[in-house]
């Protein structure tokens, strides 16, 4: 099983620094779901790990081999972004072709049946496709190319809402069939909860999360009831955010809660979803609340 | 088969309770196939091992059986099982809610009780 490893990677572009001493193991067959607000350094990492660009220090390995100028190390990593590397003349088949040169275990049979599932009519040039279906066929060609490391930058960004449900299943079925890692960047969370065994979040340039999803929502709470009795019962653990709507209040907990205390019966204490999860935790609020 | 998520409670205890429900309704009879966790992942865009560690609460329930290389089976007497664990959490999940629920609303046992009755006497 392949296994990719990055080192204290930064990444600097003129005075602002993106990625900071990011270490990062993904190993086994997992789909890993890249978090994080605009400009965190999402696709600046991913970019990295597939050598489109240059870190500023540190390293990326890839079954023990460093990643730069590395074909055979390459080899096993695929990223879909939306990034057009392909040109405009070209047609879809011959963009499958041409794939295929590269990771010759491309399964032309998925990616035929891919394209009719999706209406991708493959006689067509890149260049006359529409922005949703360019995304459609890059993603096709990520799920039918035979790297074990399959990395989707947005790979959603542009499909309507019925594409993006395909797309959801097919990706399910695919890894299903033939386990490999997935690493998932995208703003949807609620559209990939389920899908996402491990999240790793960045925040301003840092690994700030690095668990299974299962992990995270098992210590992540919403503390629901009157301002008073809640702020009482959650002061002092790691409230993350709040809501309030009059005198009713929820308080997000991030952590343990503490067992000793007893909980009114005015307060209830529910888990949260992800996306709650992500929200509090990425926009600033946490500080706040912690200073 | 529906599935109806929420996003208080762990994914993989959901979808076994979803499978339960399934059975003891009667959607997947005793000795039939149920879905495979591929097409559930699928269906339901939930992640594979996810929908596997919901199955194997199942298993070790004693209320489904994997056939190797055939699949998942409903075993003959899950459904009566579920029957079983059911009625012994009817008091925690019901009748004790309810009482709860009651005193809030000022209801007296009498008042309860007649209801009850009220309410197995309609159709």
């Amino acid at each position: 099983m392949t296994e990719v490893n990055l080192t204290q990677i930064s990444k600097k572009f003129g005075k602002s620094t993106v990625l900071k001493q990011i270490d990062l193991t993904l190993a086994g067959q997992t789909i890993y779901g890249l978090l994080g607000r605009n400009g965190a350094g999402k696709s600046t990492l991913l970019n990295i790990i597939e050598n489109r660009i240059p870190a500023t220090s540190g390293s990326v390995q890839i079954d023990g081999e460093d990643n730069v100028n590395n074909d055979l190390a390459l080899g096993k990593v695929y990223l879909m972004s939306e990034q057009n590397l392909y040109s405009n003349s070209a047609k879809v088949d011959q963009i499958f072709r041409e794939t295929a040169l590269f990771y010759p275990g491309f399964d032309f049979e998925l990616a035929h049946q891919l394209t009719n599932k999706f209406e991708l009519n493959e006689n067509l040039r890149f260049g006359k496709l529409s922005t949703g279906y360019r995304a459609v066929m890059k993603d096709i060609i990520a799920l039918a190319v035979d790297a074990e490391v399959i990395l989707l930058d947005e790979p959603t960004l542009g499909l309507d809402a019925a594409h993006r449900e395909l797309f959801y299943q097919e990706l399910m079925e695919a890894y299903a069939k033939r386990p490999r890692i997935f690493v998932i960047s995208t703003h949807l969370i609620e559209e990939i909860a389920g899908l996402i065994e491990h999240v790793l979040l960045l925040k301003d340039g840092k690994m700030m999360l690095n668990d299974t999803t299962e992990n995270l929502l098992a210590q992540s709470y919403a503390i629901t009831g009157p301002e008073k009795q809640v702020q009482e019962y959650t002061a002092g653990l790691n409230v993350i955010g709040h809501d309030s709507l009059g005198k009713l209040r929820s308080d997000y907990v991030f952590g343990e809660l503490d067992d000793q205390r007893i909980l009114p019966d005015t307060v209830s204490v529910e888990g949260i979803d992800l996306q709650k999860l992500f929200i509090n935790l990425t926009n600033g609020q946490w500080e706040k609340e912690r200073a | 088969m529906q599935f109806n998520f929420n996003s208080s409670e762990p994914l993989y205890l959901q979808v076994a309770a979803q499978i339960e429900n399934a059975i003891f309704l009667g959607s997947f009879a005793a000795n039939e196939q149920i879905p495979s966790t591929t097409e559930i992942s699928r269906d339901f865009k939930i992640n594979p091992a996810t929908v596997l560690k919901g199955m194997n609460i199942l298993v070790n329930d004693g209320l489904i059986e994997k056939k190797r290389g055939l699949g998942m089976f409903v075993l003959a007497d899950a459904q009566e099982k579920i029957r079983v664990k059911r009625q012994n959490e009817f008091f925690h999940d019901y009748i004790q809610k309810m009482i709860v629920e009651a005193r809030n609303l000022g209801l007296g046992k009498e008042a309860v009780i007649s209801l009850v009755e009220k309410g197995f006497g309609e159709k």
